[in-house]
């Protein structure tokens, strides 16, 4: 009996300990990078090479899924309102989902999948085929020239995704509701203008994605930098990286809406 | 691919990126620049504000003059203290009426204003003398049981 209950409380505190030490070493890592950040910004044709990738190279994605997503809002939310005969608040209702919570979050869970697992497994495979090594050898620092600029390119495009989404979002609700379904056009424009505060939603809404653009790409660039140099190694690390960005998303959404939203109806 | 392209690439995206940031905070937000110095900021005293909320608009005539910046509750008069922020391009005469009103039968509660005939004009730090509570309904339905009853008594 006992020989089987002591392994098995062995195991939960093997794993327990692991995670805290990987949190530390990813906190580690995270100043780090922050640390030795300067070369890129002085060298930041390096950072434009990233956004390249990380950011220019997402827009389809965020536009279109943008686009559907307002589309959906727009006719379910027609659906419900004109029960009640307040169809012309359907432009409150996409421009407000859109751009306190749906821009943001949807954006940052797009750009994990699309940018966050690209990162993860470029800076992987640069480490399992020892290329951050032979920099080393070459007395040029791998954070500095290889994690560094990625990072600051993930933290910069992420917020410009986030309003693109949003916009691109009423533009889809505009287009449902007002083009096809024949909702006046001045109220759905009016209602929205009068119920989006710049402060409260716009303000908030973009701070909301410049924390996740830290997060999902802190996540990317540590799991790439912390995946064994093996093929599954670095499999493995881009889906922890998906997932646990995923899950860091939302979870800090909720800590920052509550912070952002309390006592504000 | 050629760094020029990219640099080109990376432009439109920064530039789309802060054009959309335009778009949402003046086509969708409706970015007014609120400047404190044009407006004054005015208090009233209400028995009852149901369910006003700080930022409701103030209307006269319908037409937004303000916004309700601050609701406290005071100890002396045990009445609502409502801050009114006004726009400064609408004065309204010392005897100005405040009432709550809502708007359409389920909608939010703003203050409305029916300007008085005094010729001296409320400025910062004024009190607006005369209010109207909001509609409680509980109230209502009790006012008209009374009423009621009242009636039937008489006969």
């Amino acid at each position: 009996m006992l020989k089987h209950i002591v392994p098995g409380i062995q195991n939960v505190g093997h794993r327990v300990i692991e995670s805290i030490w990987r949190l530390g070493r990813a906190s580690r890592f995270f100043i780090l990078v922050l640390l030795k950040s300067g070369t890129s910004l002085r060298r930041f044709n390096l950072v434009i090479r990233e956004l390249y990738f990380t950011g220019v190279l997402s827009l389809i994605i965020i536009v279109v899924s943008g686009l559907f997503v307002g589309m959906v809002l727009g006719l379910q939310g027609y659906e419900t309102l004109q029960k009640y005969g307040s169809e012309s608040a359907v432009g409150t209702l996409v421009a407000l989902s859109l751009v306190r919570e749906l821009g943001p979050v949807v954006a940052a869970l797009l750009f994990a999948s699309r940018a966050g697992s690209a990162i993860t497994a470029e800076i992987g495979l640069m480490k399992a085929t020892e290329q951050l090594a032979a920099m080393g050898m070459m007395a040029v620092d791998p954070i500095a020239r290889v994690v560094a600029p990625r990072f600051w390119a993930g933290v910069i495009s992420m917020p410009f995704l986030a309003a693109m989404f949003s916009v691109m979002g009423v533009f889809g609700g505009y287009l449902v509701t007002v083009v096809f379904i024949g909702v006046d056009e001045g109220s759905y424009w009016s209602q929205m203008q009068s119920a989006v505060d710049f402060r409260f939603d716009i303000l908030n809404g973009f701070i909301k994605s410049c924390f996740f653009g830290v997060a999902v790409t802190a996540i990317a660039v540590f799991e790439g930098y912390d995946a064994p140099p093996t093929a599954e190694g670095v499999s493995g690390a881009t889906t922890r990286t998906v997932v646990t960005s995923s899950l860091a998303i939302l979870g800090l959404d909720f800590i920052l809406t509550a912070f952002m939203f309390r006592g504000v109806s | 691919m050629q760094r020029t392209t990219m640099d080109l690439w990376v432009g439109l995206f920064v530039i789309t990126g802060i054009a959309a940031l335009m778009v949402l905070s003046l086509k969708v937000g409706n970015l007014n620049v609120y400047n404190p110095s044009q407006s004054y900021v005015i208090t009233g005293n209400f028995e009852n504000i149901g369910g006003l909320k700080v930022r409701a608009p103030v209307k006269s005539a319908g037409v937004v003059v303000g916004r309700v910046t601050d609701i406290q509750f005071s100890t002396q008069t045990y009445d609502a203290v409502v801050t009114m922020s006004m726009d400064s391009r609408y004065l309204f005469p010392k005897d100005t009426f405040a009432s709550i009103l809502t708007s359409g039968l389920l909608g939010e509660q703003y203050i409305g204003l029916a300007a008085g005939g005094d010729g001296a004009m409320l400025k910062t730090g004024d009190k607006i003398m005369k209010t109207n509570s909001a509609m409680v309904l509980e109230e209502m339905i009790g006012r008209f049981l009374f009423d009621k009853a009242a009636e039937d008594d008489s006969f």
